[in-house]
């Protein structure tokens, strides 16, 4: 007995095992794609257009966030930096699934979804230097791209603290009963915040209509997923009686789908989902994250997978394109970001006085120096 | 006027709110099937209905989200926490998230919400359930705070807070939930949020008191009257905006001043207070502006100690003794 004992604490550690190149050499992914849907676009009531417009706004926020690491290295403009690279088929399916005027909320990893819900690339780009013309007007920088006329309502930078906004958001919904969806996307880090078990139980207590998104990218910062979360994500649903999916967030058509059908059911019935849609960050959590936690040959693995990629090699053989018009439209986005980089370096920082809006509804109010 | 106690002119500051615009609601612990649990919201469940007065799990950070978040998308609800105490659960909505969002969407979401319920100390209740929050609050720009001393500015003010499109949290305490006041009648009374009052005019000291420390002050002016010490009284009502323009008024008529507050020293309103009277009337003072706070401890139970942390009338006493140089 003293014997197992005395080996029993010689082998506690409270590092589960993690993933990626286990000790055998092989490699094992963070987290377990489900299959992508086989439905080709007009069965998805897609026409060529949007799978057209689906690639250009993707592509557009590799290429806007690839450009912004460019300048941020350059030294052009501080702060936080969290890139969005490989998770753009979640922003893009979503934005696509729901109605203009349903409601999103996401985390501090927002630059793709301003993009493409609204935010141009120049108030974005001009949002990451800090100046006035930028989307929240230089106040808010990387973590706080927001364009409420348009219904996408920021990002958030406290881990979790965004969830209860999404569904307060989503009771406002219901209480003006205006059929309204909300999407609240987070990231799986924020699934091990306490709040989120808070705001479950009231919102399926309460019959709240929003989509509660996990982007499970494999990591929470430096940490990987089965290091830092027990149990499958989606399951946690289960607790809470609350209907669930696990997507698959590397091909957009799956991520329209299954967000159309779950948004459909939520305004309809006024119950929540709980989500889970399995993705992949390139880049690390942020721009000071030397990635030492995953291995090359990881993101080899995840890179043959790019939802990019996937929806150009899908226009190239459905023949909706030939490859000079895709380069035409890279060229076209290549010249937007150019022009957005050149827009932002030209703006005004805000004027000092403007330290003082915002603060309050009053302009005048006596504040404490 | 009418007589009414405390707990009925914030009920009634609610009702005539909600009566008027169907997007204010009340969502807090035991506010609606319980009818409150100081019975504050008495009766509002059968006057407006479950959508509208809305029971929530123990689950504060959650609720006190859901509200921020409902308010940025156009309602206008009143958050009820049991007390401020167990609101420090929900402080990362309130700081980091309703008084914040605002400026860092560069002014694109308004938050009109109204967190209330009682703070500080009531009898007994040991350490955690003692805690006065307002100077706390209001240390973080976007919030306002409210911490009321007699039912006609609770009404008065509460319907400025509901009114207000920022974040504002509005503060009572369980020990004056059945105080009896004369409390205007008066259609649309309003009590404009910033503005103190001169509660009881003197020429000897100036003692400026708020929440439940206005009617410690006030009994201590009551005894010093008997021995001809004057005690000119400024409750200011609001935390934040202060309306130091009172308070400095005052002050250049009496040239002594005793503040009188519920929260610890360090760091406290008393402090802030503090410096900006001897910023504004420093050559008007004919004493160093002198204090009555807790003491530096959290609240004990044993009755004898628990008497002794709280500042007293006693303490005001000797602190305008010290300030009029009598004693």
């Amino acid at each position: 007995m003293a014997k197992n004992k005395k080996e029993t604490q010689e082998q506690i550690q409270f590092t589960p095992s993690g993933t990626g190149i286990r000790t055998n050499g092989q490699i094992v992914r963070s987290t377990e794609l489900p299959s992508p849907t086989k439905k080709k676009h007009k069965s998805l009531g897609l026409s060529e257009e949007d799978v057209v417009d689906m690639f250009h706004q993707m592509y557009l926020q590799r290429r806007f966030e690839e450009r912004a690491m460019q300048m941020y290295q350059k030294g052009k403009f501080g702060g936080f930096l969290h890139l969005y690279m490989g998770q753009e088929a979640i922003s893009t399916g979503t934005v696509y699934a729901l109605n203009d005027d349903d409601d999103i909320i996401t985390a501090y990893r927002d630059h793709g979804w301003g993009l493409v819900r609204g935010v141009s690339p120049k108030e974005g780009m001009a949002e990451l230097y800090g100046k006035v013309t930028g989307c929240s007007r230089g106040k808010g920088g990387s973590m706080h791209f927001a364009n409420v006329e348009e219904h996408f309502w920021g990002g958030h930078g406290i881990v979790g603290g965004h969830i209860p906004l999404g569904s307060g958001i989503a009771f406002a919904n219901k209480y003006k009963q205006n059929d309204r969806v909300t999407a609240c996307f987070l990231g799986d880090g924020a699934v091990d915040q306490g709040v989120l078990h808070e705001v479950l139980n009231m919102s399926q207590n309460w019959g709240l209509p929003c989509i509660y998104a996990v982007e499970n990218n494999g990591y929470a910062m430096g940490t990987a997923v089965h290091r830092h979360s027990v149990g499958e994500i989606y399951e946690r649903a289960h607790g809470y009686g609350m209907k669930n999916a696990v997507i698959n967030g590397m091909d957009v058509f799956t991520v329209y789908e299954k967000m159309k059908e779950i948004a459909e059911d939520v305004r309809e019935n006024s119950m929540p989902w709980f989500i889970e849609i399995r993705t992949y960050r390139y880049r690390g959590h942020s721009m000071s994250d030397p990635m030492k936690y995953r291995t090359k040959e990881e993101l080899k693995e995840y890179e043959k997978l790019d939802p990019i990629e996937r929806i150009k090699n899908y226009l190239l053989d459905n023949d909706i394109l030939e490859q000079d018009e895709i380069d035409e439209i890279q060229d076209t986005v290549e010249d937007t970001v150019m022009e957005a980089i050149d827009f932002a370096e030209e703006s005004d920082f805000p004027e000092k006085d403007d330290l003082y809006k915002d603060v309050f509804v009053e302009d005048d109010y006596p504040f404490h120096t | 006027m009418a007589e009414l106690q405390f707990r009925e002119a914030i009920r009634a500051a609610i009702d005539e709110e909600m009566a008027q615009d169907e997007g204010i609601f009340v969502m807090g612990e035991e506010v609606a099937e319980y009818d409150g649990a100081y019975k504050v919201t008495e009766g509002l469940l059968d006057k407006y209905g479950p959508k509208r007065m809305i029971d929530t799990p123990i689950s504060e950070l959650g609720f006190a989200g859901i509200g921020i978040g409902a308010a940025m998308n156009g309602l206008r609800p009143i958050v009820e926490f049991m007390t401020f105490n167990f609101a420090v659960l929900a402080a990362d909505q309130i700081i980091n998230h309703a008084s914040k969002v605002r400026y860092m969407t560069g002014g694109q979401v308004e938050v009109p919400i109204v967190f209330r319920g009682p703070n500080a100390s009531a009898g007994q209740l040991s350490a955690t359930h003692s805690v006065a929050y307002d100077a706390m609050y209001a240390h973080f720009p976007g919030l306002k705070v409210i911490y009321t001393s007699e039912p006609e500015d609770a009404k008065g003010l509460l319907k400025s807070a509901i009114r207000d499109d920022n974040p504002v949290l509005f503060m009572e305490s369980e020990q004056m939930y059945g105080l009896k006041g004369e409390v205007s009648e008066e259609e649309d009374f309003t009590i404009p949020i910033g503005k103190g009052k001169v509660k009881r005019e003197g020429s000897d000291v100036t003692v400026v008191a708020h929440g439940k420390m206005y009617h410690v002050a006030k009994q201590a002016a009551q005894q010093l009257a008997k021995e001809d010490v004057e005690v000119e009284i400024i409750d200011p009502r609001t935390v934040k905006p202060l309306d130091i323009e009172m308070i400095v008024k005052s002050i250049k008529k009496t040239n002594r001043c005793v503040i009188v507050d519920e929260s610890h020293p360090f760091g406290g309103l008393a402090g802030e207070v503090g410096y900006l009277i001897q910023r504004e009337a420093f050559d008007y003072l004919d004493a160093p502006v002198q204090r009555v706070t807790l003491p530096d401890t959290s609240a004990p139970f044993a009755k004898n100690l628990f008497d002794e942390w709280l500042p007293s009338a006693n303490e005001v006493i000797d602190a305008v003794n010290t300030v009029t140089y009598r004693k």
